[in-house]
């Protein structure tokens, strides 16, 4: 008999996903899957709308990195305007934008570290789930809790200061910035109000969260190691002199052995490297490297990628973490899926740096916020979003009103990778069970949660939903359901 | 987050404000009724010169926001609900330490349990759902919610001013 397990949706990620498990008449996975189950075309939204508008409006693809989707359509809007392909802002714009991307980074990795992985990790991913969360941190170790709480409250500080408001921010518009800093926002932020958001104290709290993993690392080195571990292209932006570089670079893809797979390419022609497959049975796209196929041109996104395909860290307390991730694999890729925790934080600690080194800039205080230059009809704006790759590509008519819109985020470029971490999951955990136990089915989530999945965004669709399980025999009866 | 003409945190907690706190995304249609009514009671306290009222907005409650729950004296938070028959439900809320943590974003109520947690608060809450009936992603919200939300700050205005 086989019977089918259903995970429905997935809790702790954005939208509205769920898992089927087929389990053989022995017990044995047969077939794995993560699906989307709802979709609405943001993009036909978008067309007839004038151009200038795009930053603000694909703020309203979701609440969760509404600044990813700012800063990525404004840097598709600069390339329509003539502003450049990134290089071309004058240096208080780019730098404002710079400083806005970080606070997003910072806070956003901050919200999946210390409030979606560690409950997992601290307690474990089969402890009770009625402690096994932000609560149950806060009760179990309070000094985490409050510096958790104050590193998001600092990062969307930096994100207020930058955007102009926390709601539909508008400091990022074709051609550059409308806003810089004043010496006070500059002054509060980098020095704090005597209280302990400032920017020093950030980079020493990423320290001590980067310390707490590594210790908790060498106490699980055999889980953190393999659970979930499989080998993987993987694709980011990388600065042109291949240091890690969040807010602009070139396209780059190595594979699980390192070897330059997409070398270097500027990604206002991502469409020659990249293409996307549509399955039947899930509504989020497969994209893959055209020049290796669909079989073995999919790839990984994010902290993990990024850490893989960049040379370095240009900031020095983190390419000394980075230093040490590194020899952890040899200096070779790392495929170990729950390692991703390990590369956010190191990411987390590089976006405190880069935040005080921007802050010590004075061109943030700068007059100088917009260029523009000869009108073009498209452009293409990618962001290395906290998740990962996000792609924005918009063409525009000469009525100034945009005609085609293409977005690629993040969750969509892992879609392949979480697919393969839940199956690889599924069959260590649940092949031959006797019992489908709450850990169990968390665990198929823990490997879905290191991706940090934003299925809001993936799918184009909104709302919130929970958790549901459900377990089909071999005749597609329902056996049994289960809702979180 | 802005203050109330004469808010202030110090002192016990009689001189804390009462924080209402909106949340939503305003650029889906009636799902931004919450930061909607945050922005016109706003305009309405600081036309009036009532003092003692701190007003936030955000897309989603998050762990942060457990802090100023705590230095508040009491919150009213706001949101658009598609359930119920209208025009509003006003009620008190309890903190829920088992938190159902569906999303990257907080319930009401578990933000309740977190600053009980975090910093012995026990600060008095309670919810202001509006009705919407649309969440495709346009502006402005329906002529139906608009009314709605018309009801809502006509009952919050009274109920503040009782504070």
């Amino acid at each position: 008999m086989t019977r089918k397990i259903v995970i429905e949706p997935v809790t702790r990620v954005e939208g509205h996903g769920k898992v089927t498990i087929h389990l053989d008449d022995e017990g044995n996975v047969a077939q794995s899957r993560f699906h989307i189950v709802e979709f609405r075309g943001f993009e036909r939204f978008v067309q007839g709308r004038p151009y200038w508008e795009a930053p603000v409006l694909v703020q309203r693809l979701c609440g969760i990195c509404p600044v990813s989707h700012h800063l990525a359509g404004a840097k598709a809007m600069d390339v329509v305007v003539g502003a450049g392909t990134g290089e071309g802002l004058t240096p208080t714009a780019e730098k404002i934008r710079r400083l806005m991307h970080y606070g997003q980074i910072f806070q956003s990795h901050s919200l999946h570290f210390f409030h979606l992985a560690s409950p997992d990790l601290l307690f474990g991913y089969d402890s009770p789930p009625e402690t096994r969360n932000v609560i149950g941190i806060a009760m179990a170790n309070r000094e985490l809790a409050t510096q958790a709480v104050l590193m998001r409250k600092y990062g969307q500080e930096v994100i207020a200061a930058t955007a102009g408001k926390k709601i539909h921010g508008t400091g990022a518009v074709p051609g550059g910035v409308n806003k810089s800093l004043t010496a006070e926002e500059r002054d509060r932020l980098l020095k704090g109000d005597g209280g302990p958001l400032n920017a020093g104290q950030m980079v020493a709290w990423a320290q001590g969260a980067l310390e707490l993993f590594k210790d908790y690392y060498r106490k699980h080195k055999d889980f953190i190691d393999r659970f979930s571990s499989f080998p993987s292209n993987h694709l980011s932006l990388v600065r042109k002199d291949g240091a890690l570089d969040l807010y602009h670079g070139v396209l780059r893809a190595v594979d699980a052995n390192g070897k330059r797979i997409l070398n270097d390419v500027d990604y206002q022609e991502y469409l020659q490297h990249l293409r996307e497959e549509v399955k039947s049975w899930s509504y989020m796209k497969f994209p893959f490297l055209k020049a290796l196929g669909r079989e073995n041109g999919w790839y990984r996104v994010g902290p993990l990628a990024r850490l893989n395909t960049a040379d370095f860290i240009p900031t020095p307390l983190a390419q000394k973490e980075f230093e040490g991730y590194k020899a952890a694999t040899g200096g070779k890729p790392n495929n170990m899926c729950m390692h991703t925790h390990w590369a956010r934080l190191i990411e987390i600690l590089h976006a405190a740096e880069k935040m005080r080194e921007l802050l010590q800039d004075p061109d943030i205080l700068g007059g100088d916020l917009v260029v523009k230059g000869r009108r073009q009809p498209e452009g293409v704006g990618i962001i290395e979003a906290p998740r990962g790759t996000l792609i924005h590509h918009f063409r525009v008519g000469e009525d100034d009103l945009i005609q085609m819109a293409n977005l690629i985020v993040s969750t969509t470029h892992n879609n392949e990778p979480m697919n393969r971490a839940v199956n690889g999951v599924a069959r260590s955990m649940l092949t031959k069970a006797r019992e489908i136990t709450e850990g169990m089915l968390n665990a198929v989530e823990v490997a879905i949660r290191a991706y940090d999945p934003c299925l809001s965004c993936a799918t184009h669709a909104y709302g919130r939903m929970p958790l549901e399980v459900l377990l089909y025999d071999d005749r597609g009866q329902l056996l049994a359901r289960r809702r979180k | 987050m802005t203050t109330g003409a004469s808010s202030s945190r110090a002192g016990g907690n009689s001189a804390r404000p009462v924080l209402v706190y909106g949340y939503g995304n305003p650029g889906r249609q009636d799902d931004g009724l919450g930061i909607a009514l945050v922005d016109r009671l706003e305009s309405w306290a600081a036309a009036e010169k009532i003092g003692g009222l701190v007003f936030d907005s955000n897309y989603q409650l998050n762990a942060e926001d457990a802090l100023a729950v705590a230095e508040s004296r009491a919150v009213v938070f706001v949101d658009a609900t598609g359930e119920g028959e209208g025009p509003f439900e006003f009620r008190r809320l309890a903190p829920q330490a088992a938190i159902a943590f569906s999303t990257h974003a907080m319930a009401p109520e578990g933000v309740l349990a977190f600053a009980a947690e975090l910093y012995g608060a026990r600060t008095p809450a309670w919810m202001m759902a509006i009705r919407g009936h649309a969440w495709e992603p346009n502006e402005p919200p329906t002529a139906a919610a608009l009314l709605n939300l018309a009801a809502a700050q006509e009952f919050l205005q009274s109920w503040l001013r009782g504070r």
